[in-house]
C-alpha cells in the first residue's frame, strides 16, 4: 500500500520539478555576469552590488518592511480578537454578518478590495500614503489571522480556562495567563502569514499608496513590466532565500513547541 | 462589558474598512464621471437629496453597449474555468502520490508544496517571463534538443496566462485534495478490488468519489482568485488576453473613469457571489462531516 509505484514517483518528480524549476532558474540567472539576461556570460555577483547601490529599491524595501511589521501586528491583535469572538463569543446580534466579513476578504479579488478601500479613503479625505496601506493590509490580513487562530481555539480544551476562572482569575487574566500561552504558536504563525501577505501585496498597495509611498512590489512590478531585468533577479533571489530560511526555521520551531505544548496541555487536563 | 469591547472592536473595524467601502463602490457605480478630484458626481457633500436623485444605471448600460467588457467577462470566465481544469489534472496526481508516499515523507512533501505559497506571488509569476520569452530558457532547451526549428512565441499570449495560473495556484489545488485522500481508508479500495474491481475501476468508483470534497474545495480555491486575476495577465498575457481584473485596473488608472471601474467591480462581484456561496457551503458540510 505504501510502496511507491512508478506512477507516483513520476507524479512527484514532475510535480515538484514544475513547482521549483522556475525559481531555481531565476536564482541561477541572478548570478549571470551578462546584462542580457538570456545569455550566460559567467558567474558574477555584480547585480547584487548594483542592487545595494540602488537607493530607490532600498527606500521601497524600507517602506515595505515598516508597513508589514505594523500592519501584521495590528492584524494579529484584531484577528485574535475576532477568532475569540467567533469560537467563544456565543450568540450576538449580527453574528452571521461578522463571520461573513471574516471569510469574504479571503476570496475577494484584490482589485475589488483595493478599489473599494481607495474610494473610501478619498471619500473621507484621508491622504494616501504609508498609513492608508497599513489600514488596507491590516483589514485583509486580520481575516487570515483569525482563520488560523480560530482553528487552534476549536481544538483547545475549554476546561482549562474554566479552571482558571474557578480559581479566581478575571476573564481577562484567564485569557492572558492560560489561553494566550496555549494558542501562542497559532498567533505567531498568524503574524507571520500576515507579515508575508503584506510584503507580497502588489494590487491593494497600488490602489491605496499615494505618490508619497512606494512599496517594493510596486517598484518590482513597474520594473518588470518592460521585461526581465538582472537586478530584479538578484532581488528575487534574496527574497526567496529569506523566505526559505524563515519557513524552514518556523516549521522546526513550531513542530518542537507544539509537541511540548500538547504534552503540557494533556498533563494539565489530567490534573484538572 | 469586556465581551462587548471584544466583539465591538473587530466588528467596527470590518464594518468601516470592508463593508462600507463596498457600499461606496456600489454608489459610485451609479454616479457620473466628472473632470475633478474625485472624478465623479454627485458626491455626498452636495447633500442627500441631489445625491440620490442623480444616481442612474447608465454606467451599467454603457458596459453592455461596449463589446470590450462583455468579451472581457466571457474570456475571464473561460480562462478561469480552463485553468482550474488543468490545475486539477496536474494537481490530482501530485496529491494522490503524496497521500501514497511513505508516512515519514509526508510532512516534508507537505512543506514542499506550501513553501512556494510563502514566496512572493509577483516573483513566481516574474520567473516565468525569463523562461517563456523568445530567447528564454524553454526555447533555448527546445532548440538545443532539436524539437523545434524556430523559437516559439509563448510569452504575451493566453497560453502563458494558463501556465502562470496553473503554476501559482497549484498548491491551493493539491492541499485540499491531499487532505481528502489522506483521510481515505485504504481498506475500502482493497474491498473494492476483492469484490472484483480492477485497480482503475476502484480508482474511479471509490477513490474519486471519496475525494470529491477535496476536488470541489481545490477547484473553488483556484477558480475564484483566477477570475479576478490582475498580475498574471498583465505580466504574462499579451494585448490579446482580455481579463476583467486588468480591464478594471486600466479603467481606473489609465482612463481614470471611476464610475465605470466601479460598475465593472460590481458585476465581477455579482458573478463571484455564486461560487463563493457554493464554496462556503462545501466547507461547512466538510466541517460538519
Amino acid at each position: 500500500m505504501n510502496r511507491l509505484s512508478w506512477f507516483n514517483v513520476t507524479a512527484l518528480t514532475f510535480g515538484f520539478a514544475f513547482l521549483y524549476l522556475p525559481m531555481v532558474i531565476l536564482v541561477i540567472y541572478s548570478f549571470n555576469a551578462s546584462k542580457l539576461v538570456t545569455v550566460w556570460a559567467g558567474f558574477s555577483t555584480r547585480w547584487y552590488g548594483e542592487l545595494l547601490r540602488n537607493d530607490a529599491f532600498l527606500d521601497a524595501a524600507w517602506v515595505t518592511i515598516k508597513v508589514a511589521v505594523v500592519s501584521s501586528t495590528f492584524a494579529t491583535v484584531l484577528g485574535t480578537m475576532a477568532a475569540y469572538v467567533l469560537v467563544r463569543g456565543g450568540r450576538f446580534l449580527g453574528r452571521t454578518l461578522f463571520s461573513g466579513m471574516i471569510y469574504a476578504p479571503l476570496v475577494m479579488p484584490e482589485v475589488i478590495t483595493g478599489l473599494s478601500l481607495l474610494l473610501l479613503f478619498i471619500g473621507i479625505g484621508l491622504d494616501r500614503g504609508v498609513m492608508t496601506i497599513v489600514l488596507a493590509h491590516t483589514t485583509f490580513s486580520m481575516c487570515y489571522v483569525s482563520v488560523v487562530v480560530s482553528s487552534r481555539l476549536v481544538t483547545f480544551d475549554r476546561s482549562l480556562e474554566e479552571a482558571a476562572l474557578d480559581l479566581g482569575c478575571s476573564s481577562f487574566d484567564a485569557f492572558r495567563l492560560v489561553t494566550l500561552p496555549i494558542i501562542a504558536p497559532a498567533v505567531i504563525s498568524g503574524w507571520l502569514l500576515a507579515f508575508t501577505l503584506s510584503l507580497d501585496d502588489l494590487v491593494i498597495a497600488s490602489f491605496t499608496a499615494g505618490p508619497s509611498a512606494t512599496t517594493l512590489p510596486i517598484k518590482i512590478f513597474s520594473a518588470v513590466r518592460l521585461g526581465v531585468s538582472p537586478e530584479i533577479n538578484a532581488l528575487s533571489t534574496i527574497m526567496i532565500g529569506i523566505v526559505t530560511i524563515g519557513v524552514i526555521t518556523a516549521a522546526l520551531v513550531t513542530k518542537r513547541n507544539s509537541l511540548r505544548q500538547q504534552q503540557e496541555e494533556q498533563a494539565a487536563a489530567r490534573v484538572a | 462589558m469586556q465581551r462587548f469591547v471584544l466583539i465591538a472592536v473587530p466588528y467596527t473595524w470590518l464594518l468601516a474598512l470592508f463593508l462600507i467601502p463596498f457600499v461606496i463602490v456600489f454608489k459610485i457605480s451609479l454616479s457620473d464621471i466628472a473632470l475633478s478630484i474625485p472624478p465623479y458626481t454627485p458626491t455626498l457633500e452636495d447633500g442627500f437629496g441631489p445625491f440620490f436623485s442623480a444616481l442612474d444605471f447608465e454606467n451599467f448600460v454603457f458596459l453592455t453597449t461596449d463589446d470590450l467588457y462583455w468579451k472581457a467577462y466571457v474570456s475571464s470566465l473561460r480562462i478561469a474555468v480552463t485553468s482550474t481544469a488543468i490545475t486539477l489534472l496536474v494537481g490530482y496526481p501530485i496529491a494522490y502520490a503524496m497521500a501514497r508516499a511513505p508516512e515519514e515523507w509526508r510532512a516534508t512533501l507537505m512543506m514542499l508544496v506550501i513553501l512556494p505559497f510563502w514566496t512572493s506571488f509577483l516573483i513566481r509569476v516574474y520567473a516565468w517571463m525569463g523562461i517563456l520569452s523568445q530567447e528564454g530558457v524553454l526555447n533555448q532547451v527546445l532548440l538545443w534538443l532539436g524539437v523545434i526549428d524556430a523559437p516559439l512565441t509563448i510569452l504575451n499570449t493566453t497560453t502563458a496566462v494558463y501556465i502562470g495560473i496553473v503554476y501559482t495556484y497549484l498548491p491551493f489545488m493539491v492541499l485540499p485534495i491531499y487532505a481528502a485522500l489522506d483521510r481515505l481508508d485504504g481498506a475500502l479500495i482493497e474491498a473494492a478490488e476483492d469484490l472484483g474491481c480492477s485497480r482503475v475501476q476502484a480508482f474511479w468508483l471509490v477513490t474519486i468519489p471519496l475525494s470529491k470534497n477535496g476536488i470541489i474545495a481545490g477547484s473553488f480555491l483556484v477558480f475564484i482568485p483566477a477570475l479576478g486575476e490582475f498580475v498574471i495577465p498583465s505580466l504574462l498575457g499579451g494585448s490579446g488576453t482580455l481579463m476583467i481584473g486588468k480591464v478594471l485596473w486600466e479603467e481606473f488608472f489609465n482612463n481614470r473613469d471611476w464610475p465605470v471601474a466601479s460598475a465593472v467591480a460590481v458585476i465581477l462581484l455579482l458573478i463571484l457571489i455564486i461560487p463563493i456561496i457554493l464554496f462556503q457551503r462545501n466547507q461547512q458540510r466538510q466541517e460538519e462531516a
